[in-house]
């Protein structure tokens, strides 16, 4: 009795613990809401939530079905992060929505490969009015084998040096115009007792906007771009190893904030230090703008948020007018939709996406949409000066790189954020980083 | 499949709360064994009770594990095609030095939160199990970590040590300005703190009530032979409490297998990988960075390592572990 009562209890106990072992696991079924089907002719999308996307995609929703009442595109709206791993899942058990939203390059090419989205191309051959609005550059992150997978839409974030004014006021300093020019301010900062840069270093993306523009800065465009094509060895580039070398050696002379590995993006801590004036400069997405202007009081409003081109490196071979960053958000069309819904989808992409009116909202937010010919719109804001800048610098922007982490598959974006988060602690040699990344090559 | 997502969304939801309903099994087989005894028989009739549970283990368990050992020997992404490619993710994750930190640093967190937590909880249930009323004041107190979410108490951590605009800024006390994430070693502190903090009053609980079944006669008895408030915590209390602190240690460490939630949110598992456990590990090999099949090798190991362990404390309990405490009174 004792024996076969025993047994039955650790029967029973593994029956309770067993589900708490696997309860991570078996996070690789199926899920999701994908049966969005609704009458003949509806399309189904999913989107962020958050300011200001949201109102401006159900604004644009709503007017295109009052107008279409036999078309209707019903929405869902996910926040980011959990979007992020809700559609890879959708998409994986064939339950995607009619219109997937995205950020093209890596993610958009292993959708590509496994056929689940449409080749746009030939429809936007047919349609050159909604291909010829867009800016060029919105492309290339869209396109894979030279086949179009995405129409670009919504607006273009490049990565901006920004700097608090009146630090550099208090300290008689200039902006950086060099590398070594942003060595010396490191100095003159650390002297005055304010940090040199702010940085949310725990987010890991935001070190890399470092690396980015440092790649391209001492190697050109063509460092990175063996990356992608997968070069053999594409890390080990002299110039990928002296931009490596060279972050450290600002992580070294103290040039980012002491703490910076604690702080991270998403609560905006990086953005506050730069407007209550306790770091002078910060590396940045446009899209860090709107924040400061809302939470950053008289900062921004007061005129005393600057901004200036990436530093170049002597010797370096990039354009200072290169740029790195998102050259739009994408969205793309399952392939197991209906014809139905392929239409439907299709005459919103025509009609919807920056249409008129969602154009002027992207503006109003603070953002710059990726249109061509709104220069008068633009100038016509109170925030003129920020947004011609951003504007002019992705249009006229000789190379625009898009952001390494969604450039890259999955595989080897994961491998770069966990290694970029090591070389910033500076707990591997630019070397041991080239070697770990080249691992990921073609991955 | 689709069985198998209701578990998911439960287990990651509240992690806790799936932790403490294996609480609930445990001493619910207990309570099974206890009746058994006493009405032998309705065996027969208690066995047909035990179908719904078997079809549940068999349908959110065992095919899920199934289902992951099987995705162990393919190389999916998690979009495109099944292909198998035989042990390679095995021998991949047994050759990779990462895997071997990770599972080094599953093992520290779980020593060092059993260290740091059973001592704890044990005074602390022994403290909270008497019936004055401050008692019941300071033990509502206590539990009140237990309320919240994992992920509500790591934003709220991550907020307080944020060096520029945390605790320090607010109090004034540079002292608290410290890298308390940035710093590999002061990071694992945070988590196992943390960890400590939200999991001691669950298991205070779970000690008040094994205080409570002690017989008073006992305290009584030593009382009269000159026993000390100390000795009689370590002679009678402690070893009463054998089969709770058992119980107790299988939830404590088993839970500690699959940190996951907390450390996510608090540290992402950085900086570097100082905070990155096999069950992170396994997050985010399988959905940041889309190798389900290599994932899957972690999901593996992970069972096999907290069913392992969860044998290991049962066998601790001896074989006696089932008759009751109190037989012979």
């Amino acid at each position: 009795m004792e024996h076969k009562t025993s047994s039955r209890r650790s029967f029973l106990t593994l029956a309770g613990l067993a589900p708490l072992a696997v309860w991570g696991l078996s996070a690789c079924g199926t899920s999701g809401p994908g049966g969005d089907k609704g009458a003949a002719g509806s399309a189904s999308m999913w989107s962020l939530t958050g300011p200001p996307g949201e109102t401006i995609r159900k604004n644009s929703i709503d007017t295109f079905n009052k107008a279409n009442a036999d078309t209707q595109v019903k929405l869902t709206l996910f926040q980011n992060d959990a979007f992020k791993t809700k559609i890879k899942t959708a998409i994986g058990a064939g339950e995607a929505p009619t219109m997937i939203y995205g950020w093209g390059g890596g993610g958009l090419k292993t959708y590509a490969q496994a056929e689940q989205v449409l080749d746009l191309t030939s429809w936007l051959e047919e349609n050159p009015k909604v291909k010829d609005k867009l800016f060029p550059s919105a492309f290339g992150a869209a396109t894979i084998d030279g086949k179009i997978y995405a129409l670009p839409n919504e607006t273009v974030a490049p990565i901006i040096l920004f700097f608090n004014k009146t630090l550099f006021d208090k300290a008689g300093a200039q902006p950086p115009k060099t590398w070594d020019d942003l060595m010396a301010l490191t100095k003159t900062f650390n002297d005055l007792g304010i940090a040199p840069i702010s940085l949310a270093g725990q987010s890991r993306w935001t070190s890399m906007m470092w690396l980015e523009l440092m790649f391209d800065r001492v190697g050109g465009p063509e460092v990175f771009n063996d990356v992608f094509a997968g070069k053999e060895n594409a890390w080990s580039n002299p110039a990928a190893l002296e931009a490596l070398t060279k972050i450290q050696e600002l992580v070294s002379a103290n040039g980012f904030i002491k703490g910076f590995n604690s702080i991270t993006a998403d609560s905006n801590a990086d953005q506050a230090l730069l407007y209550t004036g306790k770091a002078a400069m910060m590396l940045h997405g446009a899209w860090t703008y709107g924040g400061m202007k809302a939470d950053g009081g008289d900062f921004v409003p007061g005129g005393n948020l600057g901004w200036v081109d990436f530093p170049t490196v002597a010797g370096g071979k990039g354009d200072a007018k290169n740029g790195v960053g998102n050259p739009g958000q994408y969205m793309s069309i399952s392939s197991k939709a209906t014809a139905e819904e392929v239409d439907t989808a299709k005459k919103y992409f025509a009609e919807g996406l920056l249409s008129p009116a969602e154009v002027s909202a992207w503006i109003e937010s603070g953002a710059v949409p990726i249109v061509v010919g709104i220069e008068d719109q633009l100038a016509a804001t109170a925030d003129k000066d920020f947004l011609t800048y951003v504007y002019n610098s992705a249009k006229d922007a000789p190379n625009f790189q898009q952001s390494w982490d969604q450039a890259l598959t999955p595989t080897a974006a994961e491998a770069l954020l966990n290694n970029i988060d090591q070389l910033f602690t500076k707990s591997i040699t630019p070397e041991k980083f080239a070697s770990n990344m080249n691992a990921t090559i073609g991955k | 499949m689709s069985a198998s997502v209701t578990i998911t969304e439960r287990g990651s939801g509240t992690q806790r709360k799936g932790r403490r309903s294996g609480g609930g099994k445990v001493d619910g087989a207990g309570a099974q064994a206890d009746s058994q005894k006493s009405h032998s028989t309705a065996t027969g009739a208690l066995n047909w009770l035990v179908v719904p549970a078997l079809v549940l283990f068999l349908v959110f368990a065992i095919v899920p594990l199934v289902g992951v050992l099987v995705l162990s020997f393919t190389d999916w992404d998690g979009i495109g095609a099944i292909n198998f490619n035989g042990v390679e993710n095995w021998l991949r994750s047994f050759s990779d030095p990462s895997m071997y930190k990770a599972l080094g640093l599953t093992f520290l967190i779980m020593v060092l939160t059993w260290v740091i937590q059973t001592p704890i909880s044990l005074l602390l249930g022994t403290f909270t199990a008497g019936s004055q009323k401050y008692r019941a004041l300071l033990a509502v107190l206590y539990f009140l970590p237990l309320l919240l979410s994992s992920a509500a108490i790591a934003i709220a951590y991550k907020t307080l040590l944020d060096p520029n605009f945390g605790l320090a800024a607010g109090l004034h006390m540079p002292i608290l300005a410290q890298d308390w994430l940035g710093q590999p070693q002061l990071a694992l502190g945070v988590v196992i703190f943390v960890v400590s903090w939200q999991f001691i009053p669950f298991h205070t609980l779970i000690y008040q009530g094994g205080v409570r079944q002690i017989p008073k006669s006992l305290y009584e008895a030593a009382s009269i032979d000159g026993a000390g408030r100390v000795k009689q915590f370590f002679y009678i209390t402690v070893p009463q409490l054998k089969y709770t602190i058992i119980t107790s240690s299988t939830l404590m460490v088993v839970g500690a297998v699959t940190y996951f939630d907390m450390i996510f949110v608090l540290t992402g598992g950085g900086p570097g990988n100082a905070t990155r456990n096999l069950a992170l590990d396994m997050y985010l090999t399988g959905f940041k960075a889309n190798q389900m099949g290599q994932a899957s090798v972690t999901a593996v190991i992970l069972v096999v390592l907290g069913l392992g362990i969860a044998l290991w404390l049962q066998r601790l309990g001896g074989k006696d572990k089932n008759g009751s405490q109190l037989e012979g009174m």
